[in-house]
């Protein structure tokens, strides 16, 4: 049973194609983790009762054939920002306790119709604000690798579901590095990607110009499964790309050699943890060994990003949840946290007659500055390579009470989603006392293969991503 | 001596529910209209969580259309943007709207010099004649366009929810219905050049003949698919009527006001509004700026709940909709898209039909009515029929109430035909009445042969005078032109 | 640019924007968090944006429309729409009552 949770989606699907294994055995697999763990991980704001899992299991199996399916029966979950019809749905937040939507998210609705099997909504920052999942009205996700730590956000559910092997993927959602943090922290593979790639309809927005829907999973190949399955252009999303979707999944052997691997300087600032340093520096070894060309590049506006991401995401968050207003769902508006509060009245001041110009239009212009750093610098590689965060992860409450310090600790998550590039976050160590630490390639708008392949070759010759928690 | 005049300075906000099949951003039905509540809603409209807009082309090409029609400029890069407040009808909070870069600036409509009275045509029983002695004091010179008002913006946004008010179990409550919610509006702002109510409702019968020429609204001021909000205040005017110098003091406020359902309850609305302020200038008052409403029944403004201070609506691009690029071909396009309006037609009717102005005007009014006309007309010119001229034609419309939903231009032209069969004259009575004419009217036949056409053309009236009404005035001139040689 | 110090008066006309509750315990607490964050975002005026123009959207795109055409599969019936809220009254969502604005 317990071999069932560390397979590849590819190879679950294979082993129920070829009789290894049934459908109900890689359910219940799973279904027994979280049964176990949950109570302590506290990974689900809410999740679907056994028997309503196995009355979904029944119709997926009267309705098709599972050849067409490409993922039936994968337990997945998502984040409880994606709006599912008739579950209930929250965003870590008491304004929308009781709420059922009545449509799904389209991230939802094409795994839906793939076969693919929903355990239930993750924990999470309440509306996306923070990184640590700690800002929620419902219950703290505790880290599988040691309880003691946060486990990362804001998609810190999605990342404890994983890493504890109650689901096979989830999708997660990265605003400002919510996927790639709590990836990083505890111990798997998460991959923002380019803005649009991925439809946000259904997506409880919090940045509109930030916001990405992307997958997380044991792997980059898991990734590269799921990648194909969701994104592409939807009708329903006029910032969704028509961009072509490549063969993520067939692609993803190609390979490295002859790429050129962009080192950004500022990503290695003091005040980044030595082990992180260290950590990162052996990963980009590999890729010399895999034939990487590596060199210096730099991202001087990294710095600037920290502020001009807390001037445009609290922005739109202001007016993103304007329409909470207990009328036509939801409760009253007194319900949200205090550091929601505070985010809407950053935004709200950043916005206001007078203050326009030098904070949220001064903070547009960031953007084309920053935008153009990570252009010039892929003018001159084709991936870059970095930390995910400065630290591993830090103890629960230590952090929640000091707001800069919160802000800062994102610093080298924060420019890619103001740029709209591609970066995927993958394990590449731990520290001597046994937390993870991730590391992110990044690449250019619509390049996840070229970051898929590079990430494969590095799991191909490491396991880091192998390892699990002692639960 | 210093004298104090008033004068009023107005401009208008109009808005206008174009009638698409589907909302401004979403697949709903655009005609909400006298649907159960809350039947015509998606998560889009109705704001739910997640949900996000997508602009309807058809609604941006008609919004563009009307800009083209109002002679405004269409710039190459206009956007979206969020205005955010707070009201229980605005689901999301905010409206999306249009900003710093609306669809089209610039432009101006020219409304023809006021007249002291409104005349209702169909009502009027004239003989010919003297129908042409009035068309000749109506029509104002050739060389007087008439005046420019000019257009500030022509910019999309969607509509909000309906309100009710209620009383439910004893309790006062408000009830709220989203039907409505995101249908498409075009909003038309003038710039403050309107100098009296009159001024006004013909700019507004003007907009309103465009925008049912367009065909993109009904326009129905009772069933709210056109809205108008005026924006008045008044100038107090000082002259010294010793050295005649105007010394003018500029308005210090504006007041905006609503709820108005009608044009003439718009002319009633401005009037009094001007009334109010002139009272209160006139005792050194500056009247409050704010906003009204409009009660019919009392025939008066009232003050609405005014806010003490202004709305911020932190304005800001709509991260959800990329902006709008044109090309000169797509403008083109639209351009093209565009029918005859009703200035040009006329124009058009006077010069091909020989119709007069005030006539020409009477037949454009309605599109309807103008495309019967010149059917009808292609009929008359099938049937050969030389009686049945296009001014005959339309004398016809205009004096005979035929309705033309029920008489086909077919049938019209018949009848036309039938009645105007030129009475039989006597040829020998005719041949005296000529030369009777000719010997009366020494001086129009010295005028004529010194090559003064009009002068041939009063001989032949003074004939048909005569003759009351009957005789073909091409035989008449010819016999006319004979006997005088 | 030193951010001007944020007066209470200020926090409490922008919860009344942000149509937050105007509890003043609460509202202290925020006026010294914001002070402290705008303090940190300051930094951005050290940035050279002269001449350099705004990007509101990374998509790149534009022009992107729906045709006009009315899609019955997302229209929800009325008590879909009416399914999430509190009050509601014969089909209307119901508030107290408000008085003539806006």
């Amino acid at each position: 049973m317990n071999e069932i949770t560390e397979k590849s989606i590819r190879e679950l699907i294979e082993g129920i194609k070829n009789k290894s294994f049934s459908v109900r055995e890689v359910v219940l697999a799973f279904y027994n983790v979280l049964k176990k763990q949950e109570t302590e991980l506290k990974s689900f704001i809410h999740y679907l009762e056994q028997d309503l899992i196995e009355k979904n299991l029944q119709e997926l199996e009267k309705k098709a054939t599972r050849g067409d399916k490409i993922l039936f029966g994968i337990p997945f979950s998502l984040k409880d920002s994606y709006c599912t019809a008739g579950i209930a749905t929250t965003a870590g937040s008491k304004v929308l306790e009781g709420y059922k939507p009545q449509y799904n998210a389209t991230v939802y609705q094409k795994l839906l119709d793939n076969g693919a099997l929903l355990f239930g909504k993750n924990s999470q920052d309440a509306w996306g604000h923070g990184s640590t999942s700690e800002n929620t009205d419902f219950k703290i996700a505790r880290n599988p690798w040691n309880l003691e730590k946060v486990v990362g956000g804001s998609s810190g559910g999605c990342a404890a579901a994983i890493a504890s092997r109650m689901v096979a993927f989830a999708i997660g959602e990265d605003t400002g590095g919510s996927i790639r943090n709590p990836a990083s922290y505890c111990n798997i593979t998460g991959l923002k990607v380019t803005y649009g790639r991925v439809s946000r309809y259904g997506t409880i927005a919090y940045g509109s110009s930030l916001d990405t829907v992307g997958p997380m999973a044991k792997s980059v190949e898991d990734i590269a499964q799921i990648l194909s399955v969701i994104a592409g252009y939807d009708p329903f999303d006029a910032t969704s790309s028509p961009e072509d979707v490549p063969d993520y999944t067939g692609n993803l052997k190609k390979g490295i050699k002859n790429i050129t691997l962009g080192v950004p300087k500022e990503f290695f600032q003091s005040g980044t943890d030595k082990e992180v340093v260290k950590t990162v520096r052996d990963a980009i070894l590999v890729f010399e060994n895999l034939g990487a060309k590596v060199i210096e590049v730099s991202i001087p506006s990294i710095d600037i990003g920290v502020a001009a991401y807390y001037l445009l995401a609290p922005s739109e968050t202001s007016s993103n949840l304007a329409r909470y207003d207990g009328i036509r769902y939801g409760q009253a508006r007194d319900k949200f946290t205090l550091e929601t509060m505070r985010r809407i009245l950053i935004g709200t001041y950043a916005l206001s007659a007078g203050y326009y110009d030098a904070y949220y239009k001064k903070s547009l212009k960031a953007r084309t500055i920053i935008k153009k750093d990570y252009q010039n610098a892929f003018e001159k590689c084709d991936l870059l390579i970095a930390p995910v965060n400065p630290t591993p992860a830090p103890k629960i409450g230590e952090m929640a009470s000091d707001p800069i310090a919160l802000m800062l600790s994102d610093i080298y998550t924060l420019t890619q989603n103001i740029a709209g590039i591609p970066a995927l976050a993958l394990p590449c160590g731990f520290t001597s006392g046994g937390l993870p630490i991730g590391m992110q390639l990044m690449g250019d708008m619509f390049k996840e293969e070229n970051i898929l392949q590079a990430g494969f070759a590095y799991q191909e010759l490491t396991d880091w991503h192998k390892r699990k928690p002692n639960l | 001596m210093i004298e104090e005049n008033f004068q009023p300075i107005i401009g208008l906000e109009i808005h206008v529910e174009l009638k698409t099949a589907s909302k401004m951003f979403c697949g709903c039905y655009a005609d909400w209209f006298g649907k159960d509540p809350n039947t015509n809603c998606c998560p889009v409209c109705l704001g739910l969580p997640g949900a996000l807009p997508v602009p309807n082309s058809k609604a941006v090409e008609w919004c563009v259309m009307l800009g083209i029609a109002l002679n405004c400029q269409v710039p190459e890069f206009s956007k979206f943007d969020r205005k955010n407040y707070f009201y229980p009808d605005l689901p999301k909070g905010y409206q999306i709207s249009q900003y710093d870069k609306p669809f089209a600036i610039n432009g101006y409509l020219v409304i023809p010099r006021e007249r002291s009275e409104s005349r209702n045509p169909s009502q009027m029983r004239v003989s010919i004649s003297k129908l042409k002695q009035v068309e000749r004091s109506l029509d104002f010179a050739r060389d007087d366009k008439g005046k420019v008002i000019r257009i500030r913006r022509v910019h999309l946004e969607e509509d909000t929810g309906k309100l009710l008010h209620a009383t439910v179990d004893g309790r006062k409550c408000t009830l709220i219905d989203f039907n409505r919610s995101g249908v498409p509006l075009v909003e038309i702002v003038t710039e403050p050049d309107i100098r009296s109510s009159e001024e006004a409702r013909i700019f507004l019968k003007k907009l309103h003949q465009i925008i049912r020429y367009l065909g993109i609204s009904d326009a129905d001021m009772e069933k709210g698919s056109m809205r108008l909000e005026p924006n008045i205040s008044v100038m107090k005017r000082l002259k010294d009527s010793k050295t005649q110098r105007l010394k003018k003091d500029l308005p210090q406020y504006k007041v905006e006001v609503k709820n108005i359902n009608s044009f003439n309850f718009a002319k009633k609305a401005i009037d009094f509004e001007i009334e109010r302020h002139i009272t209160l200038l006139k005792s050194d008052e500056i009247p409050t700026q704010e906003t009204r409403g409009w009660d019919e029944k009392k025939a008066v403004t009232y003050s609405q709940r005014s806010k003490e201070e202004a709305h911020d609506y932190r304005y800001f691009p709509e991260p959800d909709i990329p902006p709008v690029r044109w090309t000169g071909n797509q403008i083109l396009n639209i351009k093209n898209q565009i029918a005859e309006l009703p200035d040009k037609k006329k124009e058009r009717f006077m010069q091909v039909y020989g119709l007069s102005d005030y006539d020409a005007n009477i037949l454009v009014e309605t599109k309807e009515v103008a495309e019967y006309y010149e059917e009808t007309v292609n009929q008359g010119l099938r049937t050969k029929n030389q009686k049945v001229t296009p001014k005959i034609i339309a004398n016809w419309i205009i004096n005979k109430k035929i309705d033309i939903s029920n008489v086909s231009p077919e049938e019209l032209i018949k009848t036309i035909a039938a009645k105007t069969q030129v009475a039989q004259v006597d040829q020998k009575e005719l041949a005296i009445i000529v030369k009777k004419v000719i010997i009366a009217n020494e001086k129009a036949v010295t005028d004529f042969k010194a090559g003064k056409k009009a002068s041939l053309m009063f001989l032949v009236g003074q004939v048909m005078r005569e003759l009351k009404g009957k005789g073909d005035a091409n035989v008449i001139r010819k016999l006319i032109e004979k006997e005088i040689q | 640019m030193k951010t001007p110090k944020l007066s209470l008066d200020q926090v409490k006309h922008l919860a009344k924007l942000a149509n937050l509750p105007s509890n003043e315990v609460l509202l202290k607490q925020l006026q010294s968090q914001l002070e402290s964050t705008f303090d940190y975002i300051n930094k951005i005026q050290s940035l050279n944006t002269e001449k350099i123009p705004e990007t509101s959207q990374v998509t790149g795109a534009s022009n992107v429309f729906r045709e006009d055409k009315v899609d019955t599969s997302r229209i929800l019936t009325q008590k879909q729409a009416l399914s999430g809220a509190k009050n509601t009254y014969k089909g209307y969502f119901k508030v107290s009552a408000i008085f003539d604005n806006e």
